[in-house]
């Protein structure tokens, strides 16, 4: 994966840079040793490294107005960083950028539980925002699986999915404001604790704009009272195409669960000699979690069982209490870890039509062959977001640029399909080259634009979500 | 009058006009702006719908009727339950999915499922300078590149004319039910809606009305699911709220859905004279700032965070509240009063400075209903 060659001009600056940060910032807020910057050499797409030109970390948003507006004056790249956890290179940084990390901001500001809204700052972890608000049995929905490592920063920029998103939403259906610091350093409040925008809305178009239009410092999030109870049921199937068809017809009969999760036998197998759930060894598993009150919930597994025995299932487990719901979750939580073990992995979040699941798979198992790479499939089945997990071995030569092109092939047949590249994780500099493949040069223009206006000079996360020729007049008409 | 037949006509006509376009879908919402009048009805017709998928794609000039009764067949809705604004401001016409998308006209249901660009999934449209432009796609999740959808639902027109829209949509619940709590203050309502809505019984639309039937007021909190499941729930509901008023229980799948629809077009006010302002703001707060001014009648919605306000022609409600948490939209006016106090509540400075500079860069020629949002 290319990366643009650093400004010479800006890296001659770093003491004058230093000197003007240590105005602004505590001195333990601004890291430049080299030993130090090589902690944010890389987030959790870890096989792309590159240590900044310094660090900072700022606690106030009047800190982060400070450093956005002498970067903005030297003309230095800033790569905003919430917790690292981007599987999409998303804060991997530049040799002549500026890491600024959000991770000491993470108070809570405000909770208003009659309005349903918390307000934290977005170095806040995901898990902890619920953490907060838990003791009067409130949650924030959106739960994507580094959720006790990510940061709410992190979660508007790559506008976070999870797991229980087919019902309650990702980061865009939860966020109801947010406090912005722009590249020059005037700090913005686009939204608040009311629920729609009175202009344009900004608020939409910050979430997901992967740290490219402000720095956002803190968040009002939208929190919803836990219903009274939630039970899985795990199903078995022999074929993909049967699990696929299940799914349909499991929504088309107008329940609405909040989670559908399916993996495949390799990953099925991995996850039984990892962590050892005591799952049915079959091709194809779903585990269908539904929600709310008993009755809801009977209600809700009755319909959901009688229709996944008419497609005859090698088995069906329906947890009795709560260590047996755990254990269901068990394999499926874990599944990642269990592809660890076997080797590294490349993990992919295209996104596809439901109805489409079958082909798909297929297709996949085909590429695998043809590449002679192992894959193993555990996604969000009720949404169409596809996870493959691809294995090699990053000590082989030519094993990693072999894994990039099958996921480039596999990115390419979900778009083919009628999906899209990235359902949750973003484009970072992973998916940056494959723009072109989903949408046309004009529409990516239009997307530049909302640059050009929120950040002229291109120096946030400059090098990211655009192909590098498509963005490269603009980022070098600023230097 | 211009009716471009298809998405490239479309383009063709915005490039070679040097004239301001008013962009009109069904024309019912009141959104009038001068120039040439730009009907967006002849792209029509859904080309996508999946419903295993809860996948809908629609041209933008497509009637919301043929929509909702091809989701009827299957059982299924446009769950944000879009507002039809004819009995309220007078208009006839036929409204249309891409003015529904253009002004994110959403109804009671907001306060539970979202707004309708909570269910946009994807957008085509013509920008000012008469380029085909799209973002998102069909599929429920979608982070590649900008969200433009978001931008697009709400802007009015002002950044391109929509042709095609992609919607998520919804399964019908088997059941609904409302509880009615009778004859309380609207600080008691806004109480009883929050108790309601920070219940674990899941309700989906929480309004009241400040003189409901025989001019009383009157409070409702809708619950919809599985039978056994919605009977629970309003049994709790019944007793929680029960200490705060007289409650009344309604099954009636008629009488509830005819309730809702109240709500939604803001029945309260039909055939009644007086300016209509639209106030969005906290929940907690409704009741301050309904203290703030007279009004003729009041609907409160999404459990107080949406206010309906009827009050004498010409008044300026936003002199009355000051800076608040929120906006206040002039939604029916005299065209002297709108253009005097402008429809859309003026924006914070760094707010607008964007969205002007958004403005410009996607309709140069400041063309596409002109001056509609600042």
């Amino acid at each position: 994966m290319e990366m643009p060659a650093p400004n010479l001009n800006v890296l001659s600056k770093k003491a004058e840079l230093i000197l003007r940060l240590s105005g602004v910032l505590p001195k333990d807020a601004l890291i430049h040793e080299e030993a130090e910057t090589r902690v944010y050499e890389c987030d959790a797409l870890s096989a792309y490294r590159c240590p900044p030109l310094l660090a900072v970390l700022p606690s106030t948003t009047e800190q982060v107005s400070g450093v956005l507006k002498i970067c903005n004056e030297l003309g230095v790249p800033i790569v905003p960083r919430g917790a690292g956890t981007s599987l999409a290179g998303g804060a991997l940084p530049t040799a002549d950028s500026v890491i600024l990390g959000v991770a000491r901001m993470n108070d809570v500001i405000e909770i208003d539980y009659d309005n349903r809204f918390v307000r934290v700052q977005s170095g806040r972890t995901n898990l902890s925002v619920t953490g907060a608000v838990e003791e009067r049995e409130f949650f924030y929905a959106p739960d994507p699986s580094s959720q006790l490592a990510c940061a709410i920063a992190g979660n508007i920029a790559m506008n976070s999915g999870g797991a229980h998103c087919l019902k309650y939403g990702v980061t865009t259906n939860n966020l109801l404001g947010v406090t912005m610091v722009m590249m020059d350093g005037e700090i913005v409040e686009i939204g608040g604790a009311h629920l729609d925008a009175a202009g344009l809305d900004l608020l939409g178009l910050v979430c997901g704009s992967e740290g490219q239009l402000g720095v956002v410092t803190e968040a009002t999030l939208r929190i919803l009272r836990k219903p009274e109870g939630a039970r899985p049921v795990l199903v078995g199937y022999d074929s993909n195409e049967v699990a696929g068809q299940c799914v349909s017809d499991i929504i088309k009969a107008g329940v609405l669960p909040v989670a559908i999760e399916f993996m495949d036998r390799p990953c099925i197998r991995a996850t039984e000699a990892f962590a050892k759930p005591g799952y049915p060894d079959c091709e194809a598993l779903l585990i269908i979690e539904v929600e709310g009150a008993e009755e809801e919930i009977e209600e809700q597994l009755a319909l959901i069982k009688e229709i996944a025995l008419r497609h005859n299932p090698v088995e069906l487990r329906e947890a009795k209490d709560a260590d047996q719901a755990a254990r269901i979750w068990l394999g499926r939580k874990s599944a990642f870890g269990a592809m660890g073990q076997i080797n590294d992995y490349m993990c992919l979040d295209g996104t596809i039509p439901v109805s489409q699941l079958p082909y798909v798979l297929r297709r996949i198992t085909e590429l695998s062959q043809e590449y002679g790479l192992a894959v193993g499939n555990v996604f969000h089945a009720g949404d169409g977001n596809m996870h493959p997990l691809i294995l090699y071995n990053a000590n082989t030569p030519g094993d990693l640029e072999k894994c990039e092109a099958m996921g480039a092939d596999i990115l390419r047949l979900c778009v083919e399909v009628g999906g899209c590249l990235t359902g949750e994780h973003g484009v970072g500099i992973e998916k940056r080259e494959l723009m072109l493949d989903q949408y046309e040069p004009v529409d990516l223009e239009a997307q530049m634009m909302v640059k050009d206006v929120f950040d002229p000079q291109w120096l946030l996360n400059p090098a990211k979500v655009f192909p590098l020729n498509a963005s490269a007049a603009r980022r070098s008409a600023a230097r | 009058m211009m009716k471009p037949e298809t998405e490239a006509e479309l383009a063709e006509t915005i490039t070679a006009t040097e004239e301001p376009l008013w962009v009109k879908g069904g024309a019912t919402r009141g959104v009038v702006c001068r120039g040439t009048a730009l009907d967006t009805g002849a792209l029509a017709g859904v080309s996508l719908y999946e419903p295993d998928a809860l996948t809908l794609v629609a041209k933008a000039g497509t009637k919301v009727s043929q929509i909702e009764a091809l989701l009827a067949i299957e059982g299924q809705r446009l769950a944000f339950e879009p507002m039809d604004h004819r009995g309220l401001l007078g208009s006839s016409g036929d409204p249309s999915i891409g003015g529904v998308v253009a002004g994110n006209i959403s109804g009671p249901r907001r306060i539970q499922v979202g707004a309708c660009r909570d269910f946009l999934l994807g957008v085509r449209f013509v920008n000012g300078s008469g380029e085909i432009v799209k973002n998102g796609g069909r599929v429920m999740k979608n982070v590649t590149g900008y969200d433009l959808v978001k931008l697009m639902a709400g802007s009015f027109g002002t950044l391109g004319v929509l042709t095609e829209v992609s919607l998520k949509v919804m399964p019908k619940p088997e059941t609904q039910a409302t509880v009615l709590v009778h004859g309380l203050s609207i600080e008691k309502a806004q109480r009883a809606m929050s108790v309601a809505l920070t219940s674990p019984f899941d309700v989906t639309g929480a309004a009241h009305l400040s003189s409901g039937s025989a001019e009383k007021p009157v409070t409702m909190i809708r619950i919809e699911g599985f039978d056994a499941s919605v009977a629970y729930r309003a049994k709790q509901l019944s007793a929680v709220l029960g200490e705060m008023g007289p409650v009344t229980l309604e099954t009636d799948a008629a009488a509830v859905g005819a309730i809702w629809r109240g709500v939604r077009d803001v029945e309260a006010f039909h055939d009644k004279r007086g300016d209509v302002w639209r106030i969005s703001c906290k929940p907690s707060e409704a009741p301050l700032l309904a203290g703030k001014f007279e009004a003729d009648s009041l609907v409160f919605d999404w459990g107080g965070g949406l206010i309906w306000a009827l009050v004498e022609e010409g008044t300026d409600l936003r002199a009355k509240f000051g800076a608040f948490g929120g906006h206040a939209t002039l939604v029916r006016a005299s065209t002297e009063a709108v253009d005097l106090l402008g429809r859309f509540q003026p924006e914070p400075k760094g707010v607008a400075t964007l969205s002007r500079a958004l403005r410009q860069k996607f309709d140069p020629r400041g063309i596409l209903n002109a001056g509609l949002m600042g």
